[in-house]
C-alpha cells in the first residue's frame, strides 16, 4: 500500500481524508487507484498532477513507488 | 550521480564566445520575420476593440472584393467540438461567439502585400453587442461580477463560489491556528501586484503553409516547435505528423513562447489560399493586446513570527486572473511563496478567476514573483516591527536537503543557506548609504523542470561532432550544451556544433521553458556522447584485437585501460571517425527520456535605492544577485541570466502595467508607455553565482533561468521602505505611488 498526501481540497472527494491509502506500485497504480477508490478525482486528476515521490517529481507513470516512500500528489509544475 | 563535485573541467566552467554570436552581431541571423518563401500571401489580423461582446455578425465582402486579397478567415473555418485546454487556444485564437477582451481575433486576411492586407482587415465590418466587463482580479471575483464564460471552472472549484472562478486550490499543514498562538507577533496584509508583460524584444512571426491534403510546414519564432505543432494540430483538426514546424532564432521569449497566439491564422489562411505561404508579424501593440502577460495578483498573507525571528505559521490566500481562460499560476505562487522557509504550520489557498483580458502565458518563474512580493514584504515589515536583522531571520529559517517544503514534499540537494552566507559576505551590504537611500533584501525560489527530452549525437567523418536538440537556445544553451559535449568527449569546444532542430528530426521535446534547456538537452547529449564514446572503444578495440571493455576513453582517444590491455598508441577520435565507414558505419549517439534528477534553485537579492521624495522616483544605486547554479557551465551566460531576471524584476517592480480605460481598452500597447527598464535606468548588476552541485546531473547544474526575477519585487518595495518609511503594497511602485504613500505618512 502506499500512502498518498493529497491537496486539501482534494479531500472532498476522499472523505475528508488528505493521505489516502492506494494498493499500487508505480505511478500509474496510483493514479488509477486514485480514480477507482475515488472517483470524484478523475477529472482532476486527468487534467494533469504531478506525482512526487520522495522530493522528486516522477517522470511517468512507469516509476515504480519504492517501500515507504513519500508520495505527495501536487498540480503539475510548468515554468517559463 | 554528479561527477567530482570539487573537480575542475577541461571546459565546464569556462567562458568561450557563444556559437551563435557572429550571425547575431552581424544581423546574419534568422529571426522569426526574416522568413520569405515562393509566392508568399502577408496576413493580417482583424480584433476586437472591445473588452466583453457579442460577435452579431461578420461582413468581408469588401475585403474580398479587393484585387489581391486571397484569403479570409472566422472562427467559422476552424473544426468545431474541440473542449478543454484545446478549445481555450482556438477561442484566444479566433473569437467564436463572443469577443473576450480587447484585441481578441475576430477575423483574418491573407493578400499579396503586407499593406494589402491591413487595408483588407480594416475593411472587415464586424457587428457587436457590447457586454459588460471586468479586468481588475477583485471585481471579477466578486459574486456580481459580469461572468465572462459560464461552465469554465473545474471539478476542484465546490458550488456556490463566484461565477468567474475556475480553479480551487487549499493545501498546507500543521495546526495554523496553534502557530499563530505561539508568535509574539502576528501581521496580515494584503498586497497587488499588476499583470506585465514578457517585453521579448522579438514580436511573435511565423510563416505558415498547409495544403488541401492537410500537410504542412510552418517557421516560427518559438521556445517550442512540438509545443506549436500539437496546438496548431489541435486547433485546426491536422494530423500532428502532417505538420513540420522549424524554430527561428528567437528575441526573447521568457515563456510567453511555449504557446501559441496567431500561428494557426497563417496555416488555415495558407489552407483557403490554394497552400500558398502565408507569413504573419505582429506589431507591439498586438504583442501586448494580444498575447499572453503574465497574471495580475491580489494576494492576502498572515504570519506568525517570534521575537527571535522563528517563523511559528504562515498563510497565503492569493487571487489571480490570467485574463479569459483558466490558467494562472496561482498555484506555483502558492508553492513558491513560502518555500524558502521551515513551517510546521502553513496553510494556502487559492482562487484562478477569469476577467477580460488576455489569455495569460507563462513568465519567468510564472506565479513566483507575485508571491514573494507579498510574503517576503511582510517578512520585513515584521522584522523591522520586532527588530529582527532581515538576514538572519532568513538564516535562521531557512530549508536545508531533507526539510519538507512549505508545499510538501521533502526537498533533495538545495544551496539556499549557502546563497545567503554568500549574500551576507558581499561587500556590496557594507556600502555606506546617504540620505533618502534605503537597502532592501528578499529571497526567492523556482522548482526548474525536466520535461520530454530527445537529442542526437553524430561523430562526423572529422572527428568534430554535431548535436542535435529541440530545445531552442534562448539564453546560451548551444553553448553551454557543447561544453559539455566537448568536455565528456575530449575534444576542443569549437570542435561541436549544436544545432536547434525541426519537428522531423527528433522525437518530442518540450520547449525551452522551466529552466530546463541546459539541465535537460545537457544531460541527455552528456548521455548520448557516452554512447559515442563506447562505439569508439569498440571500434578501436576491434582494430587492436582487444576486448572492448580493455579500452577507456581519454583525452579524445580511445587508450588500452591497463598494461594487461596490450600495448597501443592512443587512437584519435579523428583517427576512430576517418575509418567509421569501414569499421562498422556512422558513429552517433541517441538518449531521450524525462529526465530524473532536477535540481531546485534559490536565490537573495539586495538592492539599495535612492528615492527622491520630491518626485517619487525610485533610482537603483545598487543590485547584487546571489543564485544556486549547481554548476556553471558558461558563467558568463549564467550570470546573464541572473541580471536578465533582476532587470525584468525592477521593470515589473517599478514602472510596468497594462493601464485600461473604463471600457476595458488598453491604453498603453506600445514601448514608449509600457515602460520596460532601459540600460540607462539600471546599474551594472552584480552576480554571484553559488554552486552547490545537483547531484541529478553529470556535471551539476540546475538550471539558472527563472529564480532571479522573484526576489526583485519585494527587496525593491523593502529597499524602499528603508529609504523613506513608507510602506508600498501595490505594484508598480510608480513615482505618483511612491510620493503618495511618502505624503501620506505626513
Amino acid at each position: 500500500m502506499v500512502a498518498v498526501h493529497l491537496w486539501s481540497s482534494l479531500t472532498r472527494f476522499t472523505d475528508g481524508a488528505r493521505e489516502v491509502d492506494i494498493d499500487a506500485q508505480t505511478v500509474g497504480g496510483v493514479l488509477d487507484g486514485l480514480k477507482s477508490d475515488y472517483p470524484g478525482l478523475e477529472p482532476i486528476l486527468d487534467a494533469g498532477v504531478s506525482v512526487v515521490i520522495d522530493g522528486e517529481i516522477a517522470t511517468g507513470r512507469h516509476v515504480e513507488i519504492p517501500e515507504g516512500a513519500e508520495v505527495v500528489l501536487m498540480q503539475r509544475l510548468k515554468g517559463g | 550521480m554528479a561527477k567530482d563535485e570539487f573537480k575542475e573541467y577541461r571546459l565546464v566552467g569556462t567562458r568561450p564566445d557563444r556559437p551563435d554570436g557572429l550571425d547575431k552581431v552581424t544581423g546574419r541571423a534568422r529571426y522569426g520575420a526574416d522568413m520569405s518563401a515562393p509566392g508568399m500571401l502577408w496576413a493580417a489580423v482583424v480584433r476586437s476593440p472591445h473588452a466583453h461582446a457579442k460577435i452579431l455578425k461578420i461582413d468581408a465582402s469588401k475585403a474580398e472584393a479587393l484585387d489581391g486579397v486571397k484569403a479570409v478567415v472566422t472562427r467559422a473555418d476552424f473544426p468545431t467540438g474541440l473542449t478543454g485546454e484545446e478549445w481555450n487556444l482556438q477561442e484566444n485564437t479566433m473569437a467564436g461567439e463572443k469577443a473576450l477582451y480587447d484585441g481578441h481575433a475576430v477575423a483574418a486576411v491573407a493578400a499579396t502585400s503586407k499593406l494589402l492586407a491591413e487595408e483588407a482587415a480594416r475593411l472587415i465590418e464586424v457587428e457587436y453587442e457590447v457586454l459588460p466587463h471586468v479586468i481588475d482580479v477583485d471585481d471579477a471575483i466578486k459574486p456580481d461580477a459580469p461572468v465572462i464564460r459560464e461552465g469554465a471552472a473545474n471539478a476542484s472549484v465546490p458550488e456556490g463560489m463566484p461565477p468567474n472562478v475556475v480553479q480551487y486550490l487549499d493545501f498546507g499543514r500543521g495546526d495554523i491556528e496553534a502557530g499563530f498562538a505561539e508568535a509574539d507577533l502576528v501581521s496580515e496584509k494584503t498586497y497587488k501586484t499588476e499583470a506585465t508583460h514578457q517585453g521579448y524584444i522579438e514580436p511573435h512571426a511565423c510563416l505558415g503553409q498547409l495544403g488541401e491534403d492537410g500537410k504542412g510546414e510552418m517557421w516560427v519564432c518559438t521556445q517550442g516547435q512540438w509545443f506549436i505543432r500539437k496546438m496548431c494540430s489541435d486547433v485546426l483538426g491536422l494530423d500532428t505528423a502532417q505538420l513540420r514546424v522549424t524554430p527561428s532564432e528567437i528575441g526573447g521569449g521568457f515563456g510567453g513562447k511555449t504557446t501559441i497566439f496567431m500561428e494557426p491564422l497563417s496555416l488555415a489562411l495558407s489552407r483557403k489560399a490554394g497552400g500558398k505561404p502565408v507569413k504573419l508579424v505582429m506589431s507591439r501593440s498586438e504583442v501586448l493586446r494580444a498575447t499572453g502577460p503574465t497574471a495580475s495578483a491580489s494576494m492576502d498573507v498572515k504570519i506568525g513570527m517570534k521575537k527571535d525571528g522563528t517563523i511559528t505559521a504562515a498563510r497565503a490566500e492569493f487571487r489571480m486572473q490570467g485574463g479569459a481562460f483558466p490558467g494562472s499560476p496561482v498555484d506555483m505562487a502558492l508553492y513558491c511563496c513560502f518555500a524558502p522557509y521551515k513551517l510546521e504550520n502553513v496553510q494556502h489557498i487559492g482562487y484562478d478567476v477569469l476577467a477580460n483580458r488576455p489569455k495569460c502565458a507563462a513568465y519567468r518563474a510564472p506565479g513566483s514573483p507575485m508571491g514573494a512580493f507579498a510574503v517576503e514584504s511582510l517578512l520585513d515589515e515584521m522584522c523591522r516591527e520586532l527588530g529582527v536583522d532581515p538576514m538572519e531571520m532568513r538564516l535562521k529559517n531557512a530549508v536545508v536537503e531533507g526539510d519538507t517544503a512549505s508545499y510538501g514534499p521533502k526537498y533533495g540537494s538545495i544551496g539556499l543557506v549557502e546563497t545567503l552566507e554568500a549574500t551576507k559576505a558581499h561587500p556590496n551590504l557594507k556600502a555606506e548609504l546617504g540620505p533618502n537611500q534605503g537597502r532592501g533584501m528578499a529571497s526567492g525560489y523556482w522548482f526548474n523542470h525536466n520535461g520530454e527530452t530527445s537529442v542526437s549525437l553524430a561523430i562526423s567523418e572529422d572527428g568534430t561532432a554535431q548535436v542535435s536538440i529541440g530545445t531552442p537556445d534562448i539564453g546560451g544553451s548551444r553553448a553551454s550544451i557543447a561544453l559539455m559535449t566537448a568536455e565528456t568527449l575530449g575534444i576542443p569546444y569549437e570542435d561541436v556544433r549544436v544545432n536547434v532542430v525541426e519537428t522531423g528530426a527528433l522525437g518530442v521535446n518540450e520547449p525551452t521553458h522551466g529552466s530546463r534547456a541546459t539541465f535537460a538537452s545537457g544531460k541527455a547529449a552528456v548521455i548520448a556522447a557516452g554512447q559515442a564514446i563506447k562505439e569508439m572503444c569498440k571500434r578501436a578495440a576491434n582494430e587492436w584485437g582487444i576486448d572492448p571493455e580493455a579500452v577507456e576513453w581519454a583525452d579524445g582517444a580511445a587508450q588500452p585501460a591497463g598494461p594487461n590491455a596490450g600495448k597501443f598508441p592512443p587512437m584519435t577520435i579523428a583517427e576512430i571517425a576517418g575509418k567509421m565507414g569501414s569499421t562498422g558505419g556512422p558513429i552517433s549517439g541517441h538518449h531521450e527520456s524525462v529526465p530524473e534528477g532536477v535540481g531546485a534553485s534559490f536565490g537573495c537579492h539586495v538592492v539599495d535605492v535612492e528615492v527622491d521624495p520630491e518626485t517619487g522616483h525610485v533610482k537603483i544605486l545598487r543590485y547584487l544577485v546571489v543564485q544556486d547554479a549547481g554548476r556553471a557551465i558558461h558563467p558568463s551566460y549564467v550570470e546573464g541570466q541572473y541580471q536578465g531576471g533582476a532587470a525584468q524584476g525592477i521593470g515589473w517592480a517599478l514602472n510596468e502595467a497594462y493601464i485600461y480605460d473604463e471600457n476595458g481598452k488598453l491604453q498603453n500597447s506600445v514601448f514608449l508607455d509600457y515602460r520596460v527598464p532601459v540600460a540607462s535606468d539600471l546599474p551594472m548588476i552584480d552576480t554571484v553565482i553559488v554552486e552547490v552541485p545537483n547531484p541529478g546531473h553529470p556535471y551539476g547544474v540546475r538550471g539558472v533561468g527563472e529564480t532571479g526575477i522573484t526576489p526583485p519585487l519585494p527587496a525593491i518595495a523593502n529597499a524602499i521602505q528603508a529609504a523613506t518609511g513608507a510602506r508600498l503594497h501595490d505594484l508598480p511602485m510608480s513615482p505618483p505611488k511612491v510620493l503618495a504613500a511618502i505624503k501620506a505618512m505626513g
